[in-house]
């Protein structure tokens, strides 16, 4: 027993005291900025492996970048990473970052769906689906409900069955193996149900986009409530967007 | 002699692999793997050519230190006699042939399907009508789960054929995850295309993956890294065995309902974690490995700050870990839980931290050093009784060694790399080979290139594409509710598998 107050004690206090205005450590790869700078273009565009980089003007795709940071690298006084996590957003286009423009993504309140405040404001119950992801974005979901992050002080949750859940959060690009279990997991779920994309993989394929093993018929034919972009996903960048989803 | 020996990250002309007629490859490799629990296969795989297989063996012998390839070339449509007939370790690969190119084996335990691949030869094969075993019984259930999991974790169909609470047989179907990775090499010609897909291979592996891919290139490209990088590589491969063997123990915690163990090891996997953000942006690291160049040389600032971390994480880890040694209630559940005996692991052919559990001793950093292990005298953890306490113990010893080669190994940081970024062109017609000891066990990478230097063929291998039937082996006997805690220990991968 006294060991265990012991190990307690050492532990000391662990948790991010504002998870909403919570400053990330060293050099996160965050939201892209892109200046003026005049460079070529088609060099930029050629080096990105996702195809997230295009042109007039040009603009870095979120939901298909990966956070390589090789246009950083080849370019740099044209783009740089910041420190900005606030990358989640609830319509595909604001997820594309434009050129001279400098400001965190939110959320566009006009089309946030009226029963998610009322019904879910209070409590989130979210089943993660993971269709061909990685593994990374599934950890850092994980780490979402660790002591340090402590999501579930806002209420929000995974849980075990699709029953139980109010959502469901999609990770990796979608494999054709995949495509039937998640259908499934999605119709298990009670409406008013809602669908987070986490990570670039799940946003747009990411880098296996194309592959003939994946099929992305699922997310052409439902409504996306929300798109945290990521690679993988940090923990507060998926809470502050569910946060924000959520009106908390 | 009909085979050729090279060394760990060594390239040669393809065309210097000798071809042989099957039945004498068979016999070869059959006798260079029987009773010689030094050698083990590596890589066991097969492309096309034309109307014909080529398959090609790998076997590394972890006492000479080297790698032992040989070749045969097949019809399309031969049913040949099974290499798994004679040594059972070949099971999956020849599975994995078999699926590939529909290559028939006379006398194969069960040519099951291995994962579903897009480009299968049978394509009326298809993930729902996996053909289970199963045992025809009043008194026996079975219970099915998957492919979605309760946890946040991979999807995977686990089937279990139980006599009351007691497994009497599990079968692992896996497949769900294939995403078409070793395709995707071919197709996809830039390097930043290929080295994010070697990234993407095992999330909780990046530098792993990433490092094997990135040594084959090099080895392909005819290029010397220097020592700065293959000193980040190396300080990277032990900062992801810390974190990840931690966020492991975790789990292992929570799988026996041990609340203040899981917490308190979820949390230690922070600072490990957010120092790789610290180094290069990323908290798994993507980004941190380059093949051709090192992009986040590591310096004296990060080298302070790396002791910090480690001066803070050691004495709680060390205490955590002396509880739940301490304790009747997680040693309950621990010990002669998931077990597996020497002769069934090196029989199936088992690798890394699951071969190590039983005094197997496979170990990359050992048997075919690359970085700079050989000057770190790296010496395997040998564990004795093959239960979920002993990978347990591994996770446990292998972090605080981990945090001894780091403590060592920032004595002297090499001075920052004057080499510039290379692309590496490819040399043609040019067999590689490429192994590195990730956390899980051994990684294997290899490719073929073409006349033009271009890639011919591209091949993955993740020690979990070993380690599942050991996974499936362990659990029999075992009470079902031991099961989550068996699984958590080996911690095997499906996006690995899968490919």
């Amino acid at each position: 027993m006294l060991k265990t107050v012991k190990i307690l004690y050492h532990q000391g206090k662990q948790f991010i005291p504002d998870l909403r205005k919570a400053r990330v450590p060293g050099i996160f790869t965050g939201r892209p900025e892109i200046s003026l700078a005049k460079v070529d273009e088609k060099a930029l565009i050629n080096c990105c492996p996702t195809g997230a980089i295009t042109a007039a003007p040009v603009s870095i795709d979120l939901g298909k970048c990966t956070f390589c940071s090789e246009c950083v690298r080849l370019f740099p006084g044209k783009v740089r990473f910041t420190t900005d996590y606030r990358m989640a957003t609830n319509e595909r286009n604001r997820l594309i970052i434009k050129e001279g423009i400098n400001v965190s993504v939110t959320l566009n309140p006009e089309i946030i769906r009226k029963e998610i405040h009322k019904l879910f404001g209070g409590s989130l119950k979210l089943r993660q689906v993971s269709a061909a992801g990685d593994n990374s974005c599934e950890l850092e979901l994980n780490a979402c409900g660790n002591v340090n992050f402590d999501m579930g002080r806002y209420g929000i949750e995974f849980v075990a069955s699709p029953r139980h859940a109010d959502g469901i959060v999609i990770t990796g690009p979608i494999s054709k193996n995949m495509a039937g279990p998640l259908q499934m997991t999605y119709d298990a779920t009670p409406s008013p149900k809602i669908i987070i994309l986490a990570g670039t993989d799940a946003i747009s394929g990411g880098i296996f986009a194309g592959s003939a093993a994946i099929d992305r018929s699922f997310i052409e034919k439902n409504h996306i409530d929300l798109y945290v972009p990521g690679n993988p996903v940090h923990p507060l960048a998926f809470i502050n967007g569910v946060a924000d989803l959520l009106g908390i | 002699m009909s085979y050729i020996t090279i060394s760990n990250n060594q390239s040669v002309p393809s065309g210097t692999i000798p071809v042989m007629e099957y039945s004498q490859f068979l016999d070869m490799m059959i006798a260079l793997t029987d009773n010689h629990p030094e050698r083990h296969c590596v890589l066991y795989f097969g492309y096309r050519e034309k109307d014909s297989v080529h398959l090609i063996c790998c076997i590394a012998d972890d006492l000479q230190h080297t790698i032992m390839i040989s070749s045969s070339v097949v019809k399309k449509e031969s049913v040949l006699n099974s290499f798994s007939a004679r040594n059972i370790s070949f099971e999956k690969f020849e599975r994995e042939i078999h699926e590939n190119f529909g290559i028939g084996y006379t006398d194969h335990p069960w040519l099951k399907p291995v994962r579903y691949p897009e480009n299968r030869a049978d394509r009326s094969s298809v993930i729902s009508g996996y053909p289970f075993f199963s045992i025809g019984s009043e008194e026996l259930h079975e219970v099915g789960v998957g492919p979605v999991h309760a946890g946040i974790i991979e999807p995977g169909h686990f089937r279990f054929v139980c006599n009351g609470e007691q497994i009497l047989h599990l079968e692992i179907q896996l497949g769900y995850q294939h995403r078409g990775v070793e395709q995707l090499f071919l197709d996809r010609k830039k390097l930043i295309e290929r080295t994010t897909l070697a990234e993407s291979i095992a999330g909780d592996s990046v530098i792993g993956h990433t490092t094997a891919f990135s040594y084959l290139w090099e080895s392909l490209g005819g290029i010397v890294q220097d020592e700065e990088t293959l000193f980040s590589r190396t300080l990277a491969q032990e900062i992801e065995r810390i974190a990840i063997h931690t966020g492991d123990l975790s789990g292992i915690c929570t799988d026996v309902a041990y609340q203040l163990g899981s917490s308190v090891f979820g949390r230690l996997r922070t600072p490990i974690i957010n120092f790789f953000q610290e180094w290069c942006g990323n908290r798994l690291s993507k980004g941190l490995i380059r093949a051709g160049y090192n992009p986040f040389p590591f310096n004296r600032e990060l080298a302070g700050r790396l002791i910090e971390i480690l001066d803070a994480f050691e004495p709680d880890f060390i205490e955590m870990c002396a509880d739940i040694s301490r304790l009747p209630s997680t040693l309950s559940r621990f010990e002669r839980t998931g077990m597996l005996k020497y002769e069934q692991l090196l029989s199936i052919g088992t690798v890394g931290m699951s071969a190590r559990m039983h005094t197997l001793d496979r170990d990359i950093r050992a048997s075919h050093p690359y970085g700079i292990y050989s000057s770190l005298n790296h010496i395997p953890v040998i564990k004795h009784h093959g239960d979920v306490y002993s990978r347990v113990q591994i996770r446990k010893e292998e972090v605080l060694q981990s945090i001894g080669y780091i403590r060592t190994m920032l004595k002297k940081i090499p001075e920052s790399a004057t080499s510039g970024r290379i692309d590496p062109v490819l040399k043609p017609s040019t067999f590689g080979i490429s192994l590195t000891e990730g956390w899980r066990g051994e990684i294997c990478h290899a490719a073929i290139t073409d006349e033009n230097g271009e890639l011919l063929i591209y091949k993955v291998k993740d020690p979990s594409f070993h380690n599942w039937l050991a996974l499936a082996l362990a659990v029999r006997n075992n009470e079902i509710s031991d099961f989550p805690v068996s699984n958590k220990s080996f911690d095997l991968s499906y996006c690995g598998h899968d490919l």
